[in-house]
């Protein structure tokens, strides 16, 4: 008598009969509950993934399209003090954290590449621009000019800071001077250990290995052997599990800016 | 979600995809500029400094 399929027919939702058709009204009673779970925990993730996306976009690119309107305020802000500093002999001190200390001028890593370098390697000045080391030598100086800077993102300052080669000039312009530093190591073959000083022009190390940034690079403690540059950086890209460490030293003496406006010979050679 | 959100959206079916795209667009912003410069110093991997 008892019909199998009717407990089934009348029991249960019947959800086949209430698919929505397509611009049709909005189902009012909805999906059983399950559906509506399954449903939004999918949406759930599929979002999650498109907000992980995005914030690569924001690291990979979009901090950098920041970084270029604060390194422009921060160009002219130099400028400005170096209009108003006197036309004395050049007296470098350290400027407050957060100042514009000199502009970087690197032409492997581009033909007018120049970025402001601040005091202090805290986020916040990364964030505009390459620090340099408070408490580590000024630009010319004895000592070791320590700076750091970002792999990616924040402008990329040192994305291909890999690329340096034996040789390859790193300017330094304050005020007054230009400094010019030369990646050490041998031009000729491109070997980055053949200085005399042992010191290599470029390394990999650990985040904890500091004597980098010592006066003598490589030689914690040791005074001074001579005017040295060094850029840190993470590496590899995308990771901060290492450091990638670029040694260069100071070649001859400052070129006055009084004497070559547009720069000396090294930031247009290669 | 999004299927609340879209019935629950006012106007004819063109409204709606304005407005959308006006909410995903403020999203958007939102991440970029409050969220992400937020979360991102949190993180591990914007070490370029050796410690001292």
């Amino acid at each position: 008598m008892a019909d199998p399929d009717q407990g089934l027919e009348s029991g249960r939702t019947q959800r086949w009969d209430r698919v929505p058709s397509l611009g049709g009204p909005p189902v009012p009673q909805g999906d059983p509950l399950w559906r509506v779970l399954v449903r939004g925990a999918g949406e759930l993730l599929v979002t999650a993934g498109l907000v992980l996306l995005l914030f690569v976009v924001y690291e990979v690119y979009v901090t950098d399209l920041l970084n270029d309107r604060t390194q422009g305020d921060l160009t002219e802000q130099i400028h400005d003090q170096w209009d108003q500093a006197a036309a004395a002999p050049e007296n470098l001190v350290a400027p407050a954290v957060g100042q514009p200390l000199a502009v970087l001028h690197i032409p492997r890593l581009g033909e007018d590449y120049s970025r402001v370098v601040l005091e202090g390697v805290s986020e916040e000045q990364l964030a505009e621009g390459p620090g340099h080391y408070t408490g580590t030598a000024l630009p010319g100086q004895q000592g070791n000019l320590a700076i750091a800077g970002h792999r990616v993102g924040k402008g990329s300052p040192f994305l291909d800071a890999d690329e340096l080669l034996p040789g390859d000039p790193i300017v330094v312009e304050t005020a007054q001077n230009w400094y010019v530093y030369r990646v050490l190591g041998d031009p000729a073959t491109g070997d980055y250990t053949t200085d005399a000083s042992g010191i290599p022009g470029q390394q990999i190390v650990t985040p904890s290995h500091v004597s980098v940034i010592a006066p003598t690079p490589d030689a914690a403690d040791a005074a001074p052997s001579g005017a040295y540059l060094t850029l840190t950086t993470c590496h590899p890209r995308y990771s901060a599990r290492q450091r990638l460490i670029v040694h260069a030293v100071l070649d001859g003496s400052p070129v006055s800016k009084a004497d070559s406006p547009a720069g000396p010979p090294a930031l247009t050679e290669g | 979600m999004y299927g609340f959100i879209w019935r629950h959206l006012p106007g004819p079916t063109a409204a709606k995809a304005v407005i959308a795209l006006v909410l995903v667009l403020a999203v958007v912003a939102l991440l970029l500029f409050v969220v992400f410069p937020w979360v991102e110093p949190r993180l591990p991997f914007n070490d370029v400094t050796v410690d001292r």
